[in-house]
C-alpha cells in the first residue's frame, strides 16, 4: 500500500519536474504508437471493410485467422519482425533494426488484426441497417463498406483508440526490435521494464502512472472533441 | 471517390491539431556517426555506460547505441550481424566467438567481481571469502539459492563456480536451487522476497534498491573475478559492419583515456570496475 | 432469372392502360415482369407475378403485411433477382430507365443533408460539374435548402423522408419506387411527402408505391394492384378498383377485414 502511494507521489514529481529525459521517452512512445496506429488504420480498416463484404472460398478461414491473430502475443510479433529485419534476415539490408522505424513496423503488425476484426464487426452491423438502401443507390459492396466506416466514424475512432491502447502499452515487441537503447529507442514500457529489473519498483510504478496519465490526456482530448460535435447535433433534436 | 475523400479530409482537418501533435516530424535520427554495441544487462544496469559513453562521444563524436541483453544473446546477436561491437564478460564464450571467425581479436578491458548476497541472518553460514566452500554448504543444505539460468555471463560464471566446487549440477541440484531464467535485477528481487542466496555482480548489487534483508556474505575470492572483453565484429563476415568506427571504440576503451574513465566510475564513492587492459 | 433489355421499338399496346391518360399513342413500356417468383429459403415471397410499368403510371400496391409488396418493389428495381423474366425497355437515346427507391425508414449517412444527396449523385455516376447544381435544385424542390449543411440525422422524420426524395429526385429518375414512404410520419409530414410525390409524378416520373393507406392509394394512384400471399390478385385502374366488383379476398381487404390464415 505504501509503495503505491509513494509511486503516485513519484509520478507527480516526475511530471512536475518536466525532466527532459522523461519527456523524450514519452514523446517517443506516443510517436511510435500513433504512427503504428495510423498505418494500422489504413491497412486494418480496408481489410476489415473488405472482409465484411467479400465472398470467396476461404472467406471463413480469413475471418477466423484475423480473429485468432487478435491474441498474438507482442513478443511473438517482436521476434518475427526481428528475424525479418536482422542482418542475417531477408530485409537486413534495410538496416532498420534497433531503430524507431522497426518499432513502428512491429506495432503496426500488432494492431492490424485488432483494427480489422473490430471494424469488420462495425461494418457488418451497419450494413444490416442500411446496406440494402446503399445498394439500391448503386453502391458496390466495398464502396458500401467504406461508406459505413465513414458513417460510423465515432465507432471507428473507438476502435483506433483501442488499438492505440494496445500499442502504447505493449513491451514485448518494442523491446526486441528496438533494443531499449538509451536515448534512442527507449519508450515508456521498456523503461518501466528496465527499472523493474533493476529493482527500483517505486520508480517503475511511477513511470507506469505517468504513462497512464499521458494516455488519459490523449483520450480526454479526443472525447472533448467528440462531445463538442455531438452537442451540436443534439441541439437540433 | 473524391466525394468521400473530401468528407474524410474535412473531418481530418477538424482533428488536425491532435493528429499533427502525434504524427509530428520524426526525430531526425542520426545523421551523425553511430555504432550498435551488444552488451549485457548487468553492465548497462550498473550505470557504467551512462558514464563512459558520453566521454567517448565527446572525444570522437561517435554515438554508441547499446542493446543490453544476456551475454549469450549478445553474442548471438553479433553472430547474426546485428551489432558492430560486443562488450561482454564471458572469456570462454568470447574466445569461442573469435575462433568461429566472428571477430578477429578479443581485448580484455576491465573486471569487476561477483559476490554472494543472502539474508543477514545467514542460516546456511556462508559468510567468508571462499566461494567453493560456500557453494558446498549450499549444496549440503536446503537454503534457497536463486540462479539466473539465462545463458548470461553471470550464469556461465555461476556454473563454472559450481564446477570449481566439485559439484555436478547436471546430476543433482541442491534442494533449494531455483532457476528463474531472468536478469540480475529480477533474480535479486526474487532473492529479496524469498530471503534466498543469490550470486550477483557487485555493480548490479550496488545500484539495486530493493534489498530487503539481503547483504553481501561472500566476496574477495579470486575465482569471483569477472573479466570483461571487447570485440569488433568481423567485417569479412558482415560487410556492412561499421568496423572503422567500432575499432575506434575498442581502441579507446583500452587506451589510457578509456581506462581512466572506467576507473572514475563510482557508486557511493565505491569503484565498480577495475581496468586491466593489456599495455 | 433472365433479364432482357429491349431497344425502343414500335409502340406496344399495354396490358393495363393507364387510366385518365391521354389519347393516341399507348404509353412507353419501361419495365416488365413475366412470371416472376421469388423465394427466400423456404418462404415464397412472390408467386408468378406479371406486371408492366409504363411511363406515366402511378401504381399503388396494396395488401397485408407479408403479401409481397416490398419484394415486388425490389424485383422491379433489380435489387432482388427472381425466377421468371424481367425486361427493361430502352428509352430514346438508347439509355436504360433510371430507377430510384425510397424506403419506409430512409437510411441517411451521419453527414450533412447536402452530402447525402451528393452521394446519390456520385454513386450514380453523374459528372462532377453537374452534381452541385442538381443537388441544389433537388433540395430546393423539397424545401430543405435551408438545412443543407445540417447533419441528416438531426432532421425530423418528415424531413428525412423529404431528403430521401431529394436524393432520388436529383438522379432524375424515370421510375420511382416507394415502400410505404409515409407509414412512420405524422399527418402534416404525410401530406407534405404526398404533395412531393404528386409533383414528381406530374413531372412524368413513373411512381410505384406500396401503402397500407387506401385513402392514399385513391389520392395518388392511377392504377392499383392488390397482393396476397405473393400473388397479384387484382391489377386495375383506380376508379375500377374502388368501384367495381372485386374478387372475394380483395373485397374483404377493402372492407378492412382480412382473415388470418
Amino acid at each position: 500500500m505504501n509503495s503505491i502511494a509513494d509511486s503516485l507521489l513519484l509520478a507527480a514529481q516526475l511530471i512536475s519536474r518536466a525532466d527532459a529525459d522523461l519527456w523524450r521517452i514519452v514523446g517517443l512512445s506516443l510517436r511510435v504508437s500513433a504512427t503504428a496506429c495510423a498505418i494500422g488504420a489504413a491497412a486494418g480498416l480496408c481489410l476489415g471493410a473488405w472482409l465484411a463484404v467479400a465472398r470467396f472460398r476461404g472467406h471463413g478461414v480469413a475471418v477466423w485467422l484475423v480473429n485468432s491473430l487478435l491474441a498474438l502475443p507482442s513478443v511473438v510479433v517482436g521476434l518475427l519482425v526481428y528475424l525479418l529485419l536482422s542482418r542475417s534476415g531477408p530485409l537486413g539490408d534495410l538496416g532498420i533494426l534497433f531503430t524507431p522505424t522497426a518499432m513502428v513496423i512491429a506495432q503496426s503488425l500488432l494492431v492490424v488484426p485488432l483494427i480489422a476484426a473490430l471494424s469488420r464487426r462495425l461494418v457488418i452491423e451497419a450494413l444490416r441497417d442500411g446496406g440494402d438502401q446503399l445498394r439500391s443507390l448503386g453502391a458496390g459492396p466495398f464502396t458500401s463498406a467504406l461508406l459505413m466506416l465513414l458513417h460510423e466514424r465515432f465507432g471507428v475512432l473507438t476502435v483506433l483508440l483501442t488499438a492505440f491502447g494496445r500499442a502504447v502499452s505493449e513491451v514485448g515487441a518494442v523491446m526486441i526490435v528496438g533494443g531499449n537503447i538509451d536515448g534512442f529507442t527507449r519508450v515508456m514500457t521498456t523503461a518501466i521494464a528496465l527499472e523493474t529489473s533493476k529493482g527500483d519498483l517505486p520508480l517503475a510504478l511511477g513511470l507506469g502512472f505517468v504513462l497512464l496519465a499521458v494516455v488519459g490526456v490523449v483520450n480526454g482530448v479526443i472525447v472533448l472533441m467528440q462531445s463538442r460535435t455531438s452537442l451540436e447535433r443534439e441541439a437540433y433534436v | 471517390m473524391d466525394l468521400m475523400l473530401r468528407a474524410i479530409r474535412r473531418w481530418a482537418l477538424c482533428h488536425g491539431a491532435l493528429l499533427a501533435a502525434l504524427v509530428v516530424a520524426a526525430p531526425a535520427w542520426s545523421q551523425d556517426k553511430h555504432i550498435v554495441m551488444a552488451s549485457t544487462t548487468s553492465t548497462e544496469q550498473s550505470g557504467l555506460f551512462g558514464h563512459l559513453l558520453p566521454v567517448f562521444k565527446q572525444a570522437t563524436g561517435i554515438d554508441v547505441r547499446v542493446v543490453a541483453v544476456g551475454t549469450g544473446q549478445a553474442l548471438d546477436m553479433a553472430r547474426r550481424g546485428d551489432a558492430d561491437v560486443v562488450f561482454v564478460h564471458d572469456t570462454a564464450a568470447e574466445e569461442k566467438f573469435v575462433a568461429e571467425g566472428f571477430s578477429t581479436k578479443r581485448m580484455p578491458v576491465m573486471y569487476n567481481d561477483f559476490v554472494v548476497v543472502g539474508p543477514a541472518s545467514d542460516p546456511a553460514r556462508l559468510k567468508g571469502n571462499d566461494i567453493a566452500a560456500a557453494l558446498a554448504k549450499v549444496n549440503a543444505g536446503d537454503a534457497p539459492f536463486i540462479s539466473r539460468g539465462d545463458k548470461s555471463g553471470t550464469h556461465a560464471a555461476e556454473l563454472r563456480l559450481w564446477q570449481a566446487a566439485g559439484i555436478d549440477l547436471a546430476k543433482a541440484k541442491p534442494a533449494g536451487y531455483k532457476e528463474c531464467g531472468c536478469g540480475m535485477g529480477p533474480a535479486l528481487n526474487m532473492g529479496s522476497s524469498m530471503n534466498a542466496y543469490v550470486l550477483t555482480d557487485r555493480g548490479t548489487w550496488l545500484s539495486f534498491k530493493n534489498r530487503g534483508d539481503l547483504t553481501i556474505l561472500v566476496e574477495g575470492d579470486k575465482r569471483l573475478f569477472n573479466q570483461y572483453g571487447v570485440m569488433v565484429v568481423n567485417p569479412a563476415r558482415f560487410p556492412h559492419v561499421k568496423s572503422a568506427l567500432a575499432q575506434q571504440f575498442a581502441d579507446w576503451v583500452v587506451s589510457a583515456a578509456g581506462q581512466q574513465a572506467i576507473a572514475d566510475y563510482k557508486i557511493n564513492g565505491q569503484q565498480l570496475f577495475f581496468p586491466n587492459a593489456e599495455r | 432469372m433472365s433479364s432482357a433489355v429491349f431497344p425502343l421499338g414500335p409502340a406496344q399496346a399495354s396490358d393495363a392502360p393507364a387510366g385518365g391518360r391521354g389519347t393516341g399513342t399507348p404509353p412507353q413500356r419501361l419495365v416488365q415482369l413475366i412470371h416472376a417468383s421469388v423465394h427466400f429459403g423456404s418462404v415464397q415471397a412472390l408467386r408468378d407475378v406479371s406486371v408492366t410499368l409504363h411511363r406515366g403510371d402511378r401504381l399503388a400496391l396494396v395488401g397485408a403485411n407479408g403479401s409481397g409488396k416490398t419484394t415486388l418493389l425490389r424485383v422491379l428495381h433489380g435489387l432482388v433477382p427472381s425466377d421468371g423474366q424481367r425486361m427493361v425497355y430502352l428509352l430514346p437515346g438508347d439509355r436504360a430507365p433510371v430507377t430510384a427507391m425510397l424506403f419506409q425508414r430512409p437510411f441517411l449517412l451521419s453527414l450533412s443533408v447536402r452530402f447525402n444527396v451528393m452521394l446519390g449523385l456520385w454513386l450514380h455516376g453523374v459528372p462532377r460539374a453537374q452534381r452541385a447544381p442538381r443537388c441544389q435544385r433537388a433540395l430546393r424542390r423539397v424545401g430543405l435548402e435551408g438545412v443543407a449543411a445540417r447533419s441528416a440525422r438531426t432532421l425530423s422524420g418528415g424531413q428525412q423522408q423529404r431528403l430521401a426524395l431529394a436524393r432520388a429526385w436529383a438522379l432524375e429518375p424515370d421510375i420511382l419506387l416507394l415502400d410505404e414512404p409515409t407509414a412512420n410520419l405524422d399527418p402534416s409530414a404525410k401530406r407534405e411527402v404526398e404533395r412531393l410525390i404528386d409533383a414528381l409524378a406530374a413531372d412524368g416520373v413513373t411512381v410505384v408505391m406500396s401503402t397500407h393507406n387506401l385513402g392514399q392509394a385513391k389520392r395518388l394512384a392511377t392504377r392499383v394492384a392488390y397482393l396476397e400471399a405473393g400473388r397479384v390478385v387484382v391489377d386495375l385502374p383506380v376508379d375500377r378498383f374502388f368501384n367495381d366488383a372485386l374478387p372475394a379476398e380483395a373485397a374483404l381487404f377493402l372492407k378492412g377485414e382480412l382473415p388470418w390464415t
